[in-house]
Parts: structure tokens; sequence; C-alpha cells
């Protein structure tokens, strides 16, 4: 495998190889030195035309930790100022050497595109509404850390602005291709036009699901997509889909609550539940690093073989 | 190429890091040391570190995944049994620390799990087979993150030769001369569920008469 650019790169058996690994480097990380030698020499470079705190961190301590050399390139202060092209940007970049992308971009199919331009693994970091396949991946790793390797059976509910997020198209896939059943609970507003195709059932009520799930994934509120009117207000949304004290109260004992973060607290999630030992929330923010890393190695190390 | 890609399914604990391109069939060549022999072999190991260390107060036993891991518990059984001391055992996976990464495809073993600090204590890493020492390179490059050992010993089970590195072992159960194409294929029970044996395979297309 040369890039990742979506979740569908990988079958269900390329899930689970990486997953594998991903625990391997779950391990390194935990270690009083958590660096290992493996890709010495390697370059590389993150790339992010969106704000990220998490994401941008995450890959680049996974980077370092493998002894890669990390470049970070802020878009704010380039020469994307001065009107110059993704095209011509990622190619600057890569005339310095580098052995990798980290590519987040506001425009789906970005890190696509930019892996026809370049001789670099390219890693889709996020592309707009279109995937996140590192956050699936994660999620993923999180769940089975949980609840064992095969997640048959298990019953997922995302809940939220489905229409804007990247994080529920990857985590659908991936979690349909690890054998769980995926309910998508948002207002007709917030889902796509469209499901066909999608491995998913629809449900407009949160609260009548709530009781029969194992996983509450919640998805962020996106305030900065958020120019059309698709709901009334943000009262109006935590009082119908927002993870209340109340509405935690009916799920059952051992559900667990993921969030991807930067977590709306008050809005989707409320701050005791985010808290309370059910949530997960930290504990995807720690696994990230060591997915992070089984995918720059399986890139750049010629790692596992990927179907 | 990997191990695996080869015909049959040689576990020479090197075999990997070599760059022998896949040729004719494996076939069986000789049989190198049987149950029995096994048994003697870390037994008498195992009365080595002792006697070496004067005593097992300060050795901790660290296995190179995954023969290696086994022969280290049976070292510490043995050690256990006529010295009524439990040496620890533990984990070492070296994957991350391989200078062939790139070359081919290298995917960790098992967890790395050494249960004490190993700052201060004589260390004896084991492993399965010594081939051209590039495992053991990488398990001392592991090693020396996890905390700064008094001093580091090498156990093997079969040393086939054929170094390309200054390493050497300590302790040594068979010296086995091999040429470089064969494989020494070590069979454990408790990994391969079979009776334990080290076997000398070679491809097919090679004269038998040149054998051990």
């Amino acid at each position: 495998m040369k890039h990742l650019l979506s979740i569908g790169d990988l079958d269900r058996a390329g899930i689970d190889e990486m997953l594998d690994l991903s625990e391997h480097f779950l391990e390194v990380t935990q270690r009083d030195i958590p660096k290992v030698p493996a890709l010495r020499g390697k370059v590389v470079v993150s790339l992010f035309y969106e704000d990220s705190t998490r994401t941008r961190i995450s890959f680049e301590t996974a980077a370092k930790r493998l002894s890669c050399d990390v470049m970070s390139f802020s878009v704010g202060s380039s020469s994307v100022q001065k009107g110059e092209s993704l095209r011509d940007t990622v190619q600057t970049i890569e005339a310095m050497g580098i052995d990798a992308l980290v590519l987040r971009h506001s425009a789906a199919g970005a890190p696509h595109r930019v892996s026809t331009w370049v001789d670099a693994s390219v890693v889709n970091a996020g592309d707009g509404c279109h995937e996140h396949p590192t956050q699936a991946l994660l999620d993923a790793l999180t769940l089975r850390r949980h609840l064992g390797r095969d997640l048959t059976g298990t019953r997922i509910a995302i809940v939220g602005d489905i229409l804007h997020s990247r994080v529920a198209r990857s985590g659908t896939l991936a979690f349909a291709a690890l054998g769980a059943d995926v309910t998508l609970v948002a207002p007709p507003t917030l889902l796509p036009s469209a499901l066909d195709g999608w491995p998913v059932t629809v449900n407009h009520d949160l609260d009548s699901v709530l009781s029969e799930v194992d996983v509450v994934y919640l998805l962020r509120i996106q305030h900065e997509r958020r120019n059309a009117a698709l709901f009334p207000s943000l009262r109006e949304y935590t009082a119908r889909y927002g993870l209340t004290v109340e509405r935690a109260a009916q799920l059952r004992k051992d559900a667990l609550v993921m969030h991807p973060g930067p977590m709306n607290r008050g809005v989707e999630i409320a701050a005791e539940v985010a808290e309370a030992p059910a949530s997960l929330i930290t504990e995807q923010v720690t696994n990230g690093v060591a997915v992070r890393m089984a995918v720059l190695y399986s890139l750049l190390g010629a790692g596992v073989s990927l179907g | 190429m990997t191990a695996a890609s080869r015909a049959g399914q040689p576990n020479d604990s090197e075999a990997a890091a070599d760059d022998r391109t896949a040729g004719g069939r494996f076939v069986f060549r000789a049989g190198v040391l049987d149950a029995a022999d096994l048994r003697r072999a870390h037994t008498r190991i195992a009365h080595e570190i002792v006697e070496r260390n004067h005593g097992a107060d300060d050795v901790v036993l660290v296995g190179l995944y995954t023969r290696g891991l086994a022969i280290a518990r049976r070292i510490a059984a043995a050690i256990a049994e006529f010295e009524g001391v439990d040496v620890p055992v533990g984990a070492l996976d070296v994957a991350f620390y391989r200078d062939d990464i790139g070359l081919r495809s290298v995917q960790p073993l098992g967890p790395t799990e050494i249960p004490v600090d190993v700052t201060g204590k004589v260390v004896v890493l084991v492993d399965d087979v010594l081939f051209t020492g590039r495992t053991v390179r990488a398990a001392l490059d592991a090693l020396t993150e996890l905390g700064r050992p008094r001093a580091v010993q090498l156990a093997i089970l079969v040393d086939r030769g054929h170094r390309e590195l200054p390493i050497r072992p300590d302790f040594v159960g068979k010296n086995l001369p091999t040429r470089v194409g064969e494989d020494v294929r070590v069979q454990l029970e408790e990994i391969d569920g079979v009776t334990d044996s080290v076997e000398l395979w070679g491809e097919d297309s090679q004269s038998r008469e040149e054998g051990p």
C-alpha cells in the first residue's frame, strides 16, 4: 500500500492487520522511552489547510516516535497566503525530499489528487466532508480493545451532523467492515440526501435507540460548516440529540460513549457524560498516536501486506 | 522475500534477514537434536549461566520472540529446579530495531514485556538460532532503551555460523556448521505442538552429500 486515502483502501483483513500492528505500537508508547528507530531518516511533512489540534499533533508525535524527521507546514504563515496553488505547494515541499505527506484539506478528494502529483506516500488526515481514515482506525482500535476483535452484533449509534462528517463516513465503513450494526441518528436536515449503499440503518429519534445500543458515538456540531440553518438552535439540538445526563442514564450499564473531539460541552455531550467512566474519549486520543504509527510504518517501512 | 514465502516453513530465527533468493523446494537433510538432546542442552546452558554468574540472583533471562522466549522459560524452569531461584523471564520483540526495515516486511511478533528493571542486572539474551547476528544486534539496541544492565550475555540453542557482525554467544547448545542456503528448523512443543527437534533442511537442487 502506497497511500492511505480512504478507509476503503483496506479490506477487513487489512483493517485487522493495521489494528494488530497498532497494538504493538501502543505497547511502545507505554515504555519509559516511547520511541523506536524503525523509520530513521524518513521525512514526514504535515500539511494542514484546516485547523487541527489533536490530529496534527497526533501524527507528528507518531512520526517522531518512529524516529522520522518531521516538517510542519502551516498554511497561515506560508506562500499559500501569496496565492500558491495546492499543486505548486506540494511539489515544492516534495522537492525538499520527503517520504510522506500528511494532508488535511477542506476539499473532498484533495489527498487523492495530491497522490497523483507526488512520489511520496500521502495520508489523508481529513478531506472536507469526505473521509478521515485514521480517525476510523483509532476508533476501531478503541472499540476492539473493549469489545474484542470481532464486532459482529455490536450496535453502534453515530449521532449528530452526519451530513458534514468525514468521521461518520470513515467510521461507518470501518465499523461495518468489522461486523458492527451501525445506526445513524440525526435530524433529516443533517443526513445526506441519499444513503444508498451505506451499510446502515437510520433513525431520527435518539431516545428510541439509547437503551438498545452498545456504543454511542457523538459527532461534533460543526459551527464552521453550518452556513445553512439546518436546525433551529443549539438549544433545540441539545434538547433532541444531545447526550445529556438524563439521556445517559437510559443507556445500558456497559454502554460506551465516544466522541472524536473537539467537544462542544453542553451541546452534543454533557460535560458530566464526557468525564464518566463509560467515556472513551481520552483513550481515543491515546490510541490515535499508536494507529498513526502503524499507518506510517506500513506506508514507509514496507510493512503489512494490505489487500 | 520473506521466510514464509519460501517452500516449507523455515523457522530459522534469522533466515528472514538473509537475502537468498527463493530457489527449489526445501528438503530434510539431517536431524541435529532430538527431544532428549534439547533437554540436555538447555539444562547444561542453565548450569553454565549459574556457574558463570556465581549464582542466579542478579540474572534476568530475556527471550527473543518466538522460540527464544520458550527456551528462556525452559532455562528458568531448570534453574528453579536445581538452584531454587526463580529467575525473571522477559520477552523482547526486536522488529522495530532491525536494520532491514524497508527491505522486507518486518512485523512485530509479540509485546515486549520485561517484568523487572534490568538496570544493574545481568541480562542473558536467549534465542534459538544464531546466524548473521543481526537479530542480536537489534536486541542489544532494544535492550539499551529499557535500562542499563551490568552485563549482557548471549545464550543460543544452535550456532550455525555465517556471522555478519562481531557478535559471539556466551552459551551454546550446539555448534552446527551449515551452508548459507540451508535452514535450521527448530520445533518446540509449546510453540509448534510437536515433539521437540532441531533439523537441517536445504534446497532440493543441492547435493545431499554436502550436508553437515
